[in-house]
Order: structure tokens, then C-alpha cells, then sequence
């Protein structure tokens, strides 16, 4: 069957920065602040790409995304920790985890247009930090001791995996009744898509793979807390969907990278950083509402490059 | 006894929601905007109010004053900076600019004076404690709802009979035709902005005086339970913002009382997905349908 | 001598808040017929198709299709069932190109799952390709083809209503809803438009009810017309037989458009 260039083209550069890195690890020229920078940088784009398809594809706007990865992180964690599973069988048990969650938020909230999903969304991640600060199987607010799994391979084969599944979900008659449905809810539903449906799958494969990244993002420190899961990591996810341009996805992707390094180097300065967060959101809003890509691919603005440059010469 | 004592804190605490909620109800009603930044205007109102209590060594009543003023300079600049260039943005586009603004005033504060709390003095109001018929009852706690129903019965009085209240609910119901009609419209937005955030400053104040630790983080979380207020009652409905506050605090006051403490922060979001599945239009709102 | 009728309001009725917007309103269409629904400035006519479609629920009546009951239906179902419809003010989506525009509204009738598409399975590839094929044959006869990758909020006015319908079209419908088709158009467009109603019909065997304002249109094409007005129905038959009905004359009275400066 026909898979496009596009798609060669991805798994090759992918290839090609998965030796690379992995070379650099072992031979000990990365030392371990940078692997785990990276690792954090898979986990980040793998947050913001899930939350992109809610967002930037279907239109719904869900501000609690950190609800599901303190899902993923937890669920993981016990599996792991208490249960003395395998880590990969824990990733999948944290995806399938946040998933069912987000089913079972996404039914009756997603009918909720605009302000109210929104809030409603991030009463939801709430509750769920809530839920794990008054459990005492997993440490309360002291948290939950994890060990360090996560590794460059696991953390970049989920990303390519999360990567290829939303983009081939987008790029087909699914993602095209998603889209519709952010253009106008109405007409999609006179055409004939059920909009409920499309909008509530979106969210379960968004917090699908949050849970994921949540197993990963467990797994890659020593200790999780309820707080670190509280409404300034949703919005931490938001500002990559945001930032990169809403219908984006390598947009977020691209974000995702730069502001992860950014505030990597602005550790020691969580003020600043969050200043600095909270000014680029709202000069972008004010001043390039469709964010740093809008609704196009870095695919497509390579094209127009080149037509361009063909016409020129 | 016990539970009537516990419903009379409700209040007290409810009394608090609902001032904030009116900001916020205020606001969505007339520009139909979700005013995170909300939240923090309280969190400034408090401060100011701690540093004319406790610097300026000032009583209750001139603190109230000033940090209610303060918040309504705060509250139309904050408009004025961010909000104003966005009415005709998508809805989207406004509600990260609030986010971020929420953001951006938290930690600028942080940045500037420090995370660390503060406590306001103990004697700010006589704390005596009454004894009506076998309830004990605090002296403050009757006198922050004194002091919230004046400042509502203010505000209602100034929605209803003054010219700047009839222009306020013009705008809210037709923006263009109120501007036909000669109604400067971006006045009457930043006259409802310079209310609501007195009174938000005002249970800021309130709020310090009643559970004395106040920190610049301190907004996040009663803005959001005031904005679920704001819902419950049915949003940009003045009453109703008020009754949904009421109901907040007795309904937080009496998951506490009954043991359930830590799960106190849940309910407010669990009333208001049920109500926003069961009754979106709120307690007194009627329900719309959207033109085809 | 006629068949079962396609589609049959009995009665039909809803209220909102207080007030009738439509009131026992009887319809009856057989198949492959084009029929107008006439009627001043807030008659009711959108409120009716937005009752077939399923947007509103009926307080009163029923709506029969193909002898079974609808009401109550949401849209998404109901145009499964075989209606399709355009609006009054065009709700293209605007950031799809054009042919995605159509491809959404062939939507349904795929049948790859989530799961082939995210797999790349090759259900996939034959279910895309072939959404592909019908939609560029639509965009075709509707003389979109060569615009097909423009972006549909790029399309001129005229193109945009000729796309809408196109996209109506793609949902495969045995009966069409237009919602006046030609509102803003010129006289040429609004002829051509007239020309491309008439082959659509023919080529896939559709009923067609249409809303319009355009007295030359609606004389022109239709066979039967109903006129409404503040929700009731005041005049049914011919073109020739409703433009002299007195009712109908006093209805439009007062109104922009008078019937003979038209005919």
C-alpha cells in the first residue's frame, strides 16, 4: 500500500536522530542532565501533540490535560512500585487508565461549548489531584517513591508512535469530521457526523497518550506528587498548543522543544520563567492569535518555499 | 447547635464567594469574558488592605476603602492593557489572554515582594462571641456578612437606578445598539471592571481579617470556587451570583464539618459539573438556544 | 395516482417560550419534485427546515420521511436517513480546502474505523480513495475541480453557495433542503445556480424543497410552492395559482419584493 514520502521521510530523520542520540549517551559525550533533558523534551511534545488533537483539531477546549498525565503517572507508578510489573506493561496500564478517564469526563462534559468545557476540564484535573492527595496507598501529599526506568529508547519510541498515530488519525476521514467539527459544530452535524462521538474519541486518544507520558514522566524522576500534577503543568501543556499554532502539529511539536529548553535553563528562576511564559501568551494572543505556525504544517511552508523559489528562478 | 453554627460560618465564607463571584458575573455578563485574572485582584485587594492595616496603621473601614480602590485602578488597567484589544478575537484567544494575565500578575508580585505569607493582625474587628439562643456565633463572622450585604445592596442599587447601571446592562444586552444609542461603551466595560474589582478587593480584605494568612498565590483557587458561584447562580446574573456564593460556603462549610476536610476543595468542582450538566444556565438563568 | 409521498409534516408546530413560530403546518412531497417554500421576513420557513433537519425538536406534529417518523432525530441521523441541507447564511468550514469540504459530508458514507486509519491498514487506502474519486466528481459538475485545494473561506461569494450545495450533495441525499440558494448572487449566477439545481435533480434522482426569496427563481422552477407567513400556512399550489391569490398578495404587502414587478 501507498505510504506516502512524507511518511519515509519521518521514520528516516527519526532513524537518524534516535542513533545519534543514543550513540552520544553511551559512549558518555551527553552526560545525564542532557539525556534527561531530552527525555523531557519526548515527554513534553508527546503531552503537547495530545493535547493539540483536542484542541488544535476537534476545538475542545481542555484546560485540565494534567489531570490525565498525573493519571498516567500514578497508575504507572503502582504498577511498577507496588505490583512489581514490567515498565512497559505499566505505560500501557497508565494510557489505558487516563483513557477510560477521559471517557468517562469527556461524556457528559463534552457537551459543554467554549468557557464552560473549559472549566470543567480543569475542575476535573482537580479532582483527580484531589483524589491522589487523600490516598495514602500512594504516599498522599509526601508523594510516591519511583524508580528511575525511563530511558531515551522508551521515551523516543513513544513519541514516534504518538506522533504517527495522531497525524494518520488526523489525515483521515476521522480527523477531517474533527476538524469540521471545530470549524462549525452545526453544519458538521448536518453533514451527518456525530459530533458527540468524534469529540469524546478525540479526547480518550488525547489523554491516551498523556497517560502515556505520564508513565514516562514517573518513571524519569525519583518521587511524584499531586502538586506537581496541579493547574500550572495544564497550563505548562496549553502554552506548547497555543504557542505553536492551534491545528498545528509540528507546531506544537516545535514549541514544545524551544520552551521545554527555555525553561530547562531558567530552572533556578521559576519566577522569571513563569513571567516570561505568562507575557509571550498574551503578546501572542493580542498580536498573532493563530500562534507561531497557525493551522499549517512546517511540511506545507517547506512546499510554499520551494514553489516560491521555483517561480523566482 | 452544632450544624447551625457551621452553617452560619457557610455564610460567612459564602459571603466571601459571592463578592468575588459578582465581579466575575459582572464581567462575563457584559464582555463575555471568564476574568482570570479575577482571582488575583482579590489577591492584591488583601495586601493592600494588610499594608494599610498594619504600616499605615489605619482601622478596618479606611483599609476597606483603600483597598477597594486600589483594586478598581488594578481592574480597569488590566482591561484596559489586554482585554480591551480583544473583543473581537475568538473566545479562545480571550480566555488564554485572562490565563495568562492570572499568571502574569502572580508571579510578577512573587518576582517583586517574595512567595512568603503573611498574617493580619488578630484585632482588626472586636472578636467577641455572641451566644443567641444556645449558638454561639462569632462577632466577626456577623459582621463580614453585614459588610458583604451593604456592599450588595450598594451594588444592586447602582445596576438599577443610576445612569451608569442602565448603561452597564445596555451594553450587556446589545453592545452595537447601546452605542447607537450614544452609550460610551468603552467606559461603561471599564466602569463594570472598576465594580467588580472592588468588591473583589473588598473580600480580599474580608478574607484576610476572617482566616488571617494571606500569600500571592492565595487567588487561584477561592477565584475559581467564585467563578463556579458565579455559574451555579446562572452568569451575569447579579442575584445569582450572590445566592451561588451562599450555597458554595455552606456546602464546603458542611463537607468539612462532616469529615471530609481534605476533600473540601472537590465539592465546589463537583457542583459545578452537576451543574453545568444538569442545569448550564445556572439556578436563576434561562436557557438559550443558539441561532441556526 | 400518486406514490407514497417522501416526506409528510402532519400538523407540525413549536413553540418558543410563549410564542408559535410554527403553527399546524401541512407538507406533503412525493419524489423528485421541486417545491418552494415562500413567505415574508420571519415567516417561519428556516424554522421548518431546521425542524425536518433535527436542529429543533417539534412541540407539536410529526415529520414523516420515507414513511418513518423523525422528529426528534438529532441532525447527524437524520441526514444519515437521506436529508441533506444547505443554510442561509453559508457555514462552509473555512479552514478545509475545498475538496476536504466535501469529503467531510461523504463522511458517513465510508466505512474504514478509527483504527484502520491510525494503522495505515489498507481499508484505509481504499476507503480514502474512493471519498476521493466521488468528491472530485461533485466538485466536477459543480465546476469546483480546479479549485479544490484552495481553502474554502478563499472561495468568491458565488462559489462559496455553489460549494455548499455541492457539499449537501455529497452526504448523498434523497431529498435537499436549500435555504435561499441565491441570496446575494447576480442575475447570470443566479441563472446558471437555476440550470445546475434543475441538473442535479435529474442526475441523482433527488426532491429538492427550497426556501427562497427570489420570486423568479422560485416561479421559475418550482411545481408546487407553499407560502408561509407568521408560521401558518396561507397558500398552497402553482406558481400561477399563487401569484394570484389575494392572501398571498396582502402577505407580501409591505414587503421589498413585489410578485408582478418580479414575474
Amino acid at each position: 500500500m501507498k505510504l506516502s514520502k512524507r511518511f519515509w521521510g519521518f521514520i528516516i530523520a527519526a532513524l537518524v536522530i534516535y542513533a545519534v542520540v543514543q550513540v552520544l549517551i553511551t559512549t558518555g559525550t551527553l552526560n545525564p542532565f542532557y539525556s534527561n533533558t531530552l527525555i523531557f523534551i519526548c515527554i513534553n511534545i508527546m503531552l503537547a501533540v495530545s493535547l493539540h488533537l483536542v484542541i488544535g483539531i476537534t476545538g475542545q477546549f481542555s484546560i485540565g490535560h494534567a489531570g490525565f498525565l498525573a493519571l498516567g503517572a500514578y497508575l504507572s507508578a503502582i504498577v511498577t512500585m507496588k505490583l512489581h510489573l514490567p515498565f512497559i506493561l505499566a505505560l500501557i496500564v497508565g494510557g489505558i487508565v487516563a483513557a477510560f478517564a477521559g471517557l468517562i469526563v469527556g461524556i457528559p462534559t463534552l457537551r459543554l461549548r467554549g468557557d464552560y468545557l473549559a472549566i470543567a476540564t480543569l475542575g476535573f484535573a482537580e479532582i483527580i489531584r484531589i483524589i491522589f492527595l487523600n490516598i495514602e496507598y500512594v504516599g498522599g501529599a509526601a508523594g510516591m517513591q519511583v524508580k528511575h526506568m525511563t530511558t531515551w529508547t522508551y521515551a523516543f519510541i513513544s513519541l514516534v508512535i504518538t506522533i504517527i498515530i495522531i497525524s494518520n488519525f488526523t489525515n483521515s476521514r476521522h480527523g477531517r469530521a474533527c476538524i469540521a467539527i471545530r470549524e462549525d459544530e452545526i453544519a458538521a452535524d448536518a453533514m451527518g457526523i456525530n459530533t458527540t462521538y468524534y469529540k469524546v474519541l478525540a479526547f480518550v486518544i488525547g489523554a491516551f497518550f498523556a497517560g502515556i507520558a505520564g508513565g514516562l514522566y514517573a518513571h524519569n524522576f525519583y518521587i511524584i506528587q499531586p502538586q506537581n500534577f496541579g493547574f500550572l503543568k495544564s497550563f505548562d501543556i496549553l502554552i506548547f498548543v497555543v504557542l505553536g499554532g492551534l491545528g498545528s502539529l509540528s507546531g506544537s511539536v516545535i514549541s514544545a522543544i524551544l520552551l521545554t529548553l527555555v525553561s530547562t535553563f531558567l530552572q533556578e528562576y521559576p519566577e522569571t520563567r513563569m513571567i516570561l511564559y505568562s507575557v509571550v501568551l498574551i503578546l501572542v494572543m493580542l498580536y498573532r492569535p493563530q500562534g507561531l505556525m497557525g493551522t499549517k504544517e512546517i511540511t506545507d511552508v517547506v512546499a510554499n518555499l520551494r514553489s516560491k523559489r521555483r517561480e523566482a528562478s | 447547635m452544632e450544624w447551625l453554627q457551621q452553617i452560619i460560618n457557610g455564610i460567612s465564607l459564602g459571603s466571601i464567594y459571592a463578592l468575588i463571584a459578582l465581579g466575575y458575573t459582572m464581567v462575563y455578563g457584559i464582555i463575555k469574558l471568564i476574568n482570570f485574572a479575577h482571582g488575583e485582584v482579590f489577591m492584591i485587594g488583601a495586601f493592600t488592605g494588610f499594608v494599610a492595616i498594619v504600616h499605615f496603621e489605619l482601622s478596618f473601614v479606611p483599609a476597606l476603602i483603600i483597598a477597594m480602590f486600589t483594586c478598581s485602578v488594578v481592574g480597569v488597567l488590566i482591561e484596559r492593557i489586554a482585554y480591551k484589544r480583544l473583543r473581537e478575537s475568538t473566545r479562545i484567544a480571550a480566555l488564554i489572554t485572562a490565563i495568562g494575565m492570572s499568571l502574569f500578575i502572580q508571579y510578577l508580585f512573587i518576582y517583586f515582594r517574595g512567595a512568603e505569607p503573611e498574617a493580619y493582625p488578630q484585632d482588626v474587628l472586636p472578636e467577641r462571641t455572641l451566644d443567641i439562643f444556645g449558638v454561639k456565633v462569632s462577632m466577626q463572622a456577623l459582621l463580614i456578612l453585614f459588610i458583604s450585604i451593604v456592599l450588595m445592596i450598594l451594588l444592586q442599587f447602582i445596576v438599577q437606578k443610576t445612569k451608569i447601571g442602565r448603561a452597564m446592562r445596555a451594553v450587556s444586552y446589545d453592545k452595537d445598539a447601546a452605542r447607537l444609542m450614544g452609550i460610551n461603551v468603552d467606559n461603561t466595560i471599564s466602569a463594570t471592571f472598576a465594580i467588580g474589582s472592588a468588591l473583589a478587593g473588598a473580600a480580599g480584605v474580608i478574607f484576610g481579617i476572617y482566616y488571617t494568612k494571606i500569600d500571592p498565590l492565595m487567588g487561584l483557587i477561592p477565584g475559581l470556587k467564585a467563578f463556579v458561584a458565579a455559574v451555579l447562580g446562572g452568569i451575569g446574573i447579579i442575584p445569582g451570583a450572590m445566592v451561588g456564593g451562599f450555597i458554595l460556603g455552606i456546602v464546603e462549610t458542611l463537607v468539612s464539618a462532616a469529615g471530609f476536610s481534605l476533600f473540601r476543595d472537590a465539592a465546589a468542582f463537583i457542583i459545578l459539573i452537576l451543574i453545568l450538566l444538569f442545569r448550564p444556565a445556572g439556578i436563576f438563568g434561562k436557557n438559550t438556544k443558539e441561532k441556526v | 395516482m400518486k406514490e407514497q409521498p417522501i416526506l409528510e409534516l402532519k400538523d407540525l408546530g413549536i413553540q418558543f417560550g410563549g410564542l408559535k413560530a410554527v403553527d399546524k403546518l401541512n407538507m406533503t412531497l412525493y419524489d423528485n419534485e421541486l417545491i418552494g417554500l415562500i413567505g415574508p421576513n420571519g415567516a417561519g420557513k428556516t424554522t421548518v427546515f431546521n425542524m425536518i433537519t433535527g436542529v429543533y425538536t417539534p412541540t407539536e406534529g410529526d415529520i414523516v420521511f420515507r414513511g418513518e417518523r423523525i422528529n426528534g432525530l438529532p441532525p447527524f441521523k437524520v441526514t444519515r436517513k437521506g436529508i441533506s441541507r444547505t443554510f442561509q447564511n453559508i457555514r462552509l468550514f473555512n479552514d478545509l480546502s475545498v475538496l476536504d469540504n466535501v469529503k467531510v459530508a461523504n463522511h458517513s458514507l465510508a466505512g474504514h474505523s478509527v483504527f484502520s486509519s491510525m494503522f495505515r491498514m489498507p481499508k484505509h487506502f481504499i476507503g480514502e480513495r474512493e471519498m476521493e474519486l466521488k468528491s472530485m466528481q461533485l466538485l466536477k459538475i459543480f465546476e469546483l475541480d480546479g479549485l479544490k485545494d484552495e481553502l474554502a473561506k478563499n472561495l468568491p461569494y458565488g462559489m462559496q453557495r455553489r460549494l455548499e450545495i455541492a457539499r449537501a450533495l455529497a452526504a448523498a441525499p434523497k431529498l435537499l433542503l436549500l435555504d435561499e440558494p441565491a441570496a446575494g448572487m447576480n442575475p447570470q449566477e443566479t441563472k446558471e445556480l437555476m440550470d445546475l439545481i434543475h441538473f442535479v435533480r435529474k442526475q441523482y434522482d433527488l426532491t429538492i424543497l427550497l426556501i427562497e426569496h427570489d420570486m423568479r427563481l422560485v416561479m421559475g422552477i418550482c411545481e408546487r410552492i407553499y407560502v408561509l407567513d407568521h408560521g401558518q400556512l396561507i397558500a398552497h399550489g402553482t406558481g400561477e395559482e399563487i401569484r394570484n391569490d389575494p392572501k398571498v398578495i396582502e402577505a407580501y404587502l409591505g414587503e421589498e419584493v413585489s410578485i408582478d414587478a418580479q414575474s
